[in-house]
C-alpha cells in the first residue's frame, strides 16, 4: 500500500528499501501524479479550475527522484512540474486539490493558486513565478540550519533550462557554492521555455558544463529512465548530505504537454518528438516493471485504481469546501497587526 | 560623549548581534577587517565571528538567502552597499518577501538596510531615495529615521518585527548628525513625532530633509510664524492621525520628501489629508520632492535637484501668505 502523505512511513520505506522496491514506490508516486494531473486537466477543461493548470507530464521520473531521498528536516523547493516530487516529499494530495480549486481550507486559502503552494514550516517551500529566485532562498534556509547547529540536512531545488538563464539563477548557484551549503539543484531540460526551443535559450554545449564554472559537481541524467534518475539524484543527495560541494543534476526530457493547459504546444516539432528523450517516462517505467516482472498485471491495475481513488477523494473533499469570501478576507499583507498601514 | 548617526547604526547592530543569536549580517564588504563601504559594521566581524559575512556582488541572491534564513528562524540584516543597488534585488524584496506572509501565513523577518539619499558628487547611481517605491508594494514596512536616536532604536525594532523591513538610512546624516547618548527605547513603529510645535503651518517630512525643514521653521520663527514640523519616522505604516491632528491645528500643509515626484510618500500624505481632512485645510496642500530627472553629479545641480532650505522656504512662505 502506498503511504500517501505519510512522510514518516514513506521515509522508512524509501530509506531501507532494496532498489526494486524503491523503484516500485517511485513508480506509484509517478502514477499518482499523472492520475491527479489528468484529473486537474479535465476539471480545467470543464471550466472548474480558474487560472491555469501546469502539469509535469513527462517529468515525473526526474521529479519523484527529487522528493524521494529527502527526509524530515530537509528543504525541498520544487518548481512548476514537480507534482511527483512534492507528493513523495510528503505534500498531502488534498493540498493540491484545495489550491487548484481555491478552497479556503487549503494552505494558500485562495490567495495563491496552482503550483505556487507550499508549507514552509514543513520544509516545502512555496515557489514564486520569477524563475531562479528559489535557489538562493534554499541556500539561506540551509545556512540557517548550519547556524542553528543542525546536522545531516540537505536542500534540493528544481529548475528548468529556461529558468537557468535568469540572473537570479546565476546569482543563486554562485552563492550556493560560495557558502558551501549541502544543496542539490536539479535542472530539467524539457527543450522548450514555453514555446522557445533550446537554440534560442542558451549557446553552451551542455548546461551541465556550467557546474564546473560554479564550483558544483555536475551530473547528467536521462529523464525518461527512472532507474537512472533514482541512481543519480539519490547519489547527488547523498553526496551533498555528506559534505561534498553543491550538486547540479541536468536531466533531459521532452515536456509532454503545453506550458500550461491553455497551450496546445503546436510549436513542438515532429522531429523532436522522435528523439529518445521524448519518451513517456511513466510508460517506460511500467514497461520495465512488466519486462522484469517486478509486479503483475493485477497489481498494476490495483495501483491504478488506488491512485484514482485517492485523487477522487482529494478532489471531492476540496469541492465540498467553501470558497474564500471577499468580505470575510483579512486583507492584511503583514503579520504584525498593529503595524498595518491604515490606507483605504 | 558624542555619537554619530552612522555610529548609532553600528551600535544597534552590535547590540543585536550580542543579544540575539538569530541575527547575522549579510552584505558586500561588511565583513573582514573592512567593515562596510561606510563602516557601518566596523569591527563587528571580529567581535562576532561567522556572523558578519561578505557576499558576492549579488543583490538578488543576498536577499533571497536572507529570506530562506528567515524562514528557518534567523533574523538576517542585509546591507545594500547603496540603496540604488537594491533595484537589482527588487524581485526578492517585492515578490518573494513582500508576498510570503499573505500567501503562506508564514512571515519573513528580514531587515534590508538601504544607505539612501544624496550626497554631493554621488550622481545618478549612488544617491537614490527609494522609500516611495518600496512603500507602494504590499507586505513591507518602510522606515525612514531622521535622528541618531531613531536610527538606533528603529533598527533594533526593525529586526524584532516579524515582517520584512526596508530600512532607509540617510547617508547625508551619517557624519553630520550627532547625539550625546543613545536611548534605551524610542517611539513605537508607525508613530510620527512632532519635531517642532507650531500653529501656522504643518510641514511633514522624514529622513534627511527633516533637518532642512526644521531650519526653515527656525528662520520663520524670527518673523513671527510658528511652523509645526512632523517627522513621519516611517512612511509605511504612515501615521495619518498625527498628521491630521497637526493640520487641524494649523490649517496648512506642506510635505517634503527626497524621492522622485511622481506619486510617492508626499503625494500619499496629501491624498490622505485631503480625503480625510479636507475641511481642516485653509489652503491647498503643497509638496516638494526631488526633481523628475536622474540625480545629477555636480554639486551645483545636485543641490538644486533635491528639496533644500530655499525651495522649502519659498513654498512655506507662499502657503503662509494664502
Amino acid at each position: 500500500m502506498l503511504q500517501t502523505a505519510q512522510r514518516s512511513s514513506k521515509r522508512s520505506t524509501s530509506k531501507k528499501a532494496p532498489p526494486h522496491e524503491r523503484f516500485l514506490e517511485a513508480f506509484r508516486w509517478m502514477l499518482l501524479a499523472r492520475t491527479l494531473e489528468d484529473k486537474l486537466v479535465s476539471l480545467y477543461r470543464g471550466g472548474l479550475i480558474t487560472g491555469g493548470v501546469y502539469v509535469g507530464r513527462g517529468q515525473e521520473a526526474v521529479s519523484v527522484a527529487c522528493g524521494l531521498f529527502l527526509q524530515k528536516g530537509d528543504i525541498f523547493a520544487p518548481l512548476i512540474r514537480d507534482q511527483a516530487g512534492r507528493s513523495a516529499f510528503g505534500e498531502p494530495l488534498v493540498d493540491v486539490a484545495r489550491t487548484y480549486l481555491g478552497s479556503r481550507q487549503g494552505p494558500m486559502r485562495g490567495r495563491d493558486g496552482n503550483i505556487h503552494r507550499g508549507r514552509p514550516r514543513d520544509g516545502q517551500f512555496a515557489m514564486i513565478s520569477h524563475l531562479g529566485a528559489m535557489i538562493s532562498v534554499t541556500v539561506g534556509a540551509l545556512m540557517a540550519k548550519r547556524f542553528k547547529g543542525e546536522k545531516n540536512f540537505v536542500g534540493l531545488t528544481c529548475i528548468g533550462e529556461g529558468g537557468m538563464q535568469t540572473g537570479s539563477a546565476h546569482e543563486g548557484l554562485n552563492i550556493a557554492a560560495v557558502e558551501q551549503v549541502p544543496l542539490v539543484v536539479v535542472a530539467t531540460n524539457n527543450h522548450y521555455a514555453y514555446s522557445t526551443p533550446n537554440e534560442r535559450e542558451f549557446a553552451c554545449h551542455d548546461l551541465v558544463d556550467r557546474a564546473k564554472g560554479y564550483g558544483f559537481e555536475g551530473h547528467t541524467i536521462d529523464g525518461t529512465d527512472l532507474a537512472n534518475c533514482l541512481d543519480v539524484i539519490g547519489g547527488a543527495v547523498k553526496r551533498a548530505r555528506a559534505g561534498r560541494p553543491p550538486q547540479l543534476v541536468v536531466a533531459s526530457i521532452l515536456r509532454l504537454s503545453g506550458h500550461g493547459e491553455h497551450d496546445d504546444a503546436s510549436y513542438v516539432t515532429d522531429e523532436i518528438k522522435r528523439e529518445p528523450f521524448a519518451r513517456d517516462c511513466l510508460k517506460c517505467t511500467e514497461k520495465t516493471i512488466v519486462d522484469l516482472n517486478l509486479a503483475g498485471t493485477e497489481t498494476l491495475r490495483e495501483w491504478r485504481e488506488d491512485a484514482a481513488a485517492q485523487v477522487d477523494r482529494a478532489i471531492s473533499t476540496a469541492q465540498k469546501e467553501a470558497a474564500p469570501e471577499a468580505d470575510e478576507e483579512d486583507w492584511r499583507a503583514i503579520s504584525m497587526r498593529d503595524l498595518v498601514d491604515q490606507v483605504e | 560623549m558624542s555619537i554619530t548617526y552612522l555610529e548609532a547604526i553600528r551600535e544597534a547592530q552590535a547590540k543585536l548581534l550580542r543579544d540575539d543569536d538569530r541575527v547575522f549580517i549579510y552584505g558586500q564588504d561588511v565583513g573582514g577587517s573592512f567593515g562596510g563601504a561606510f563602516k557601518a559594521t566596523k569591527g563587528l566581524a571580529k567581535e562576532f565571528p561567522g556572523r558578519v559575512l561578505n557576499t558576492p556582488i549579488s543583490e538578488d541572491a543576498m536577499v533571497g538567502t536572507a529570506i530562506g534564513a528567515a524562514l528557518e528562524g534567523m533574523r538576517p540584516i542585509v546591507e545594500m552597499q547603496f540603496a540604488d543597488f537594491s533595484s537589482t534585488a527588487l524581485n526578492q524584496i517585492l515578490n518573494n518577501a513582500g508576498t510570503h506572509y499573505w500567501r503562506t501565513n508564514v512571515p519573513v523577518p528580514i531587515t534590508v538596510r538601504l544607505p539612501s539619499g544624496g550626497t554631493k558628487g554621488s550622481g545618478p547611481f549612488h544617491s537614490q531615495s527609494m522609500e516611495s517605491l518600496y512603500a507602494h508594494y504590499p507586505g513591507l514596512i518602510v522606515m525612514t529615521p531622521a535622528t541618531v536616536e531613531d536610527v538606533y532604536t528603529m533598527l533594533i525594532e526593525a529586526v524584532a518585527i516579524d515582517d520584512p523591513v526596508v530600512f532607509c538610512e540617510h547617508k547625508y546624516l551619517y557624519y553630520h548628525l550627532k547625539a550625546d547618548k543613545l536611548p534605551a527605547k524610542g517611539l513605537p513603529t508607525g508613530k510620527a513625532r512632532i519635531a517642532r510645535e507650531g500653529r501656522d503651518l504643518t510641514i511633514v517630512a522624514y529622513s534627511a530633509v527633516l533637518h532642512e525643514c526644521l531650519a526653515v521653521a527656525e528662520q520663520f520663527a524670527r518673523e513671527g510664524f510658528e511652523i509645526e514640523v512632523v517627522d513621519l519616522r516611517s512612511v509605511k505604516p504612515l501615521d495619518t492621525d498625527t498628521v491630521l491632528a497637526s493640520v487641524a491645528r494649523t490649517g496648512r500643509l506642506l510635505c517634503v520628501g527626497e524621492s522622485f515626484p511622481w506619486g510617492g510618500a508626499t503625494a500619499e500624505v496629501i491624498a490622505r489629508v485631503t480625503s480625510e481632512g479636507f475641511h481642516l485645510l485653509d489652503a491647498a496642500p503643497q509638496r516638494i520632492n526631488a526633481r523628475d530627472t536622474p540625480i545629477p553629479y555636480h554639486p551645483n545641480l545636485w543641490a538644486a535637484h533635491r528639496p533644500n532650505a530655499k525651495t522649502i522656504a519659498a513654498k512655506a512662505r507662499s502657503l503662509l501668505q494664502e
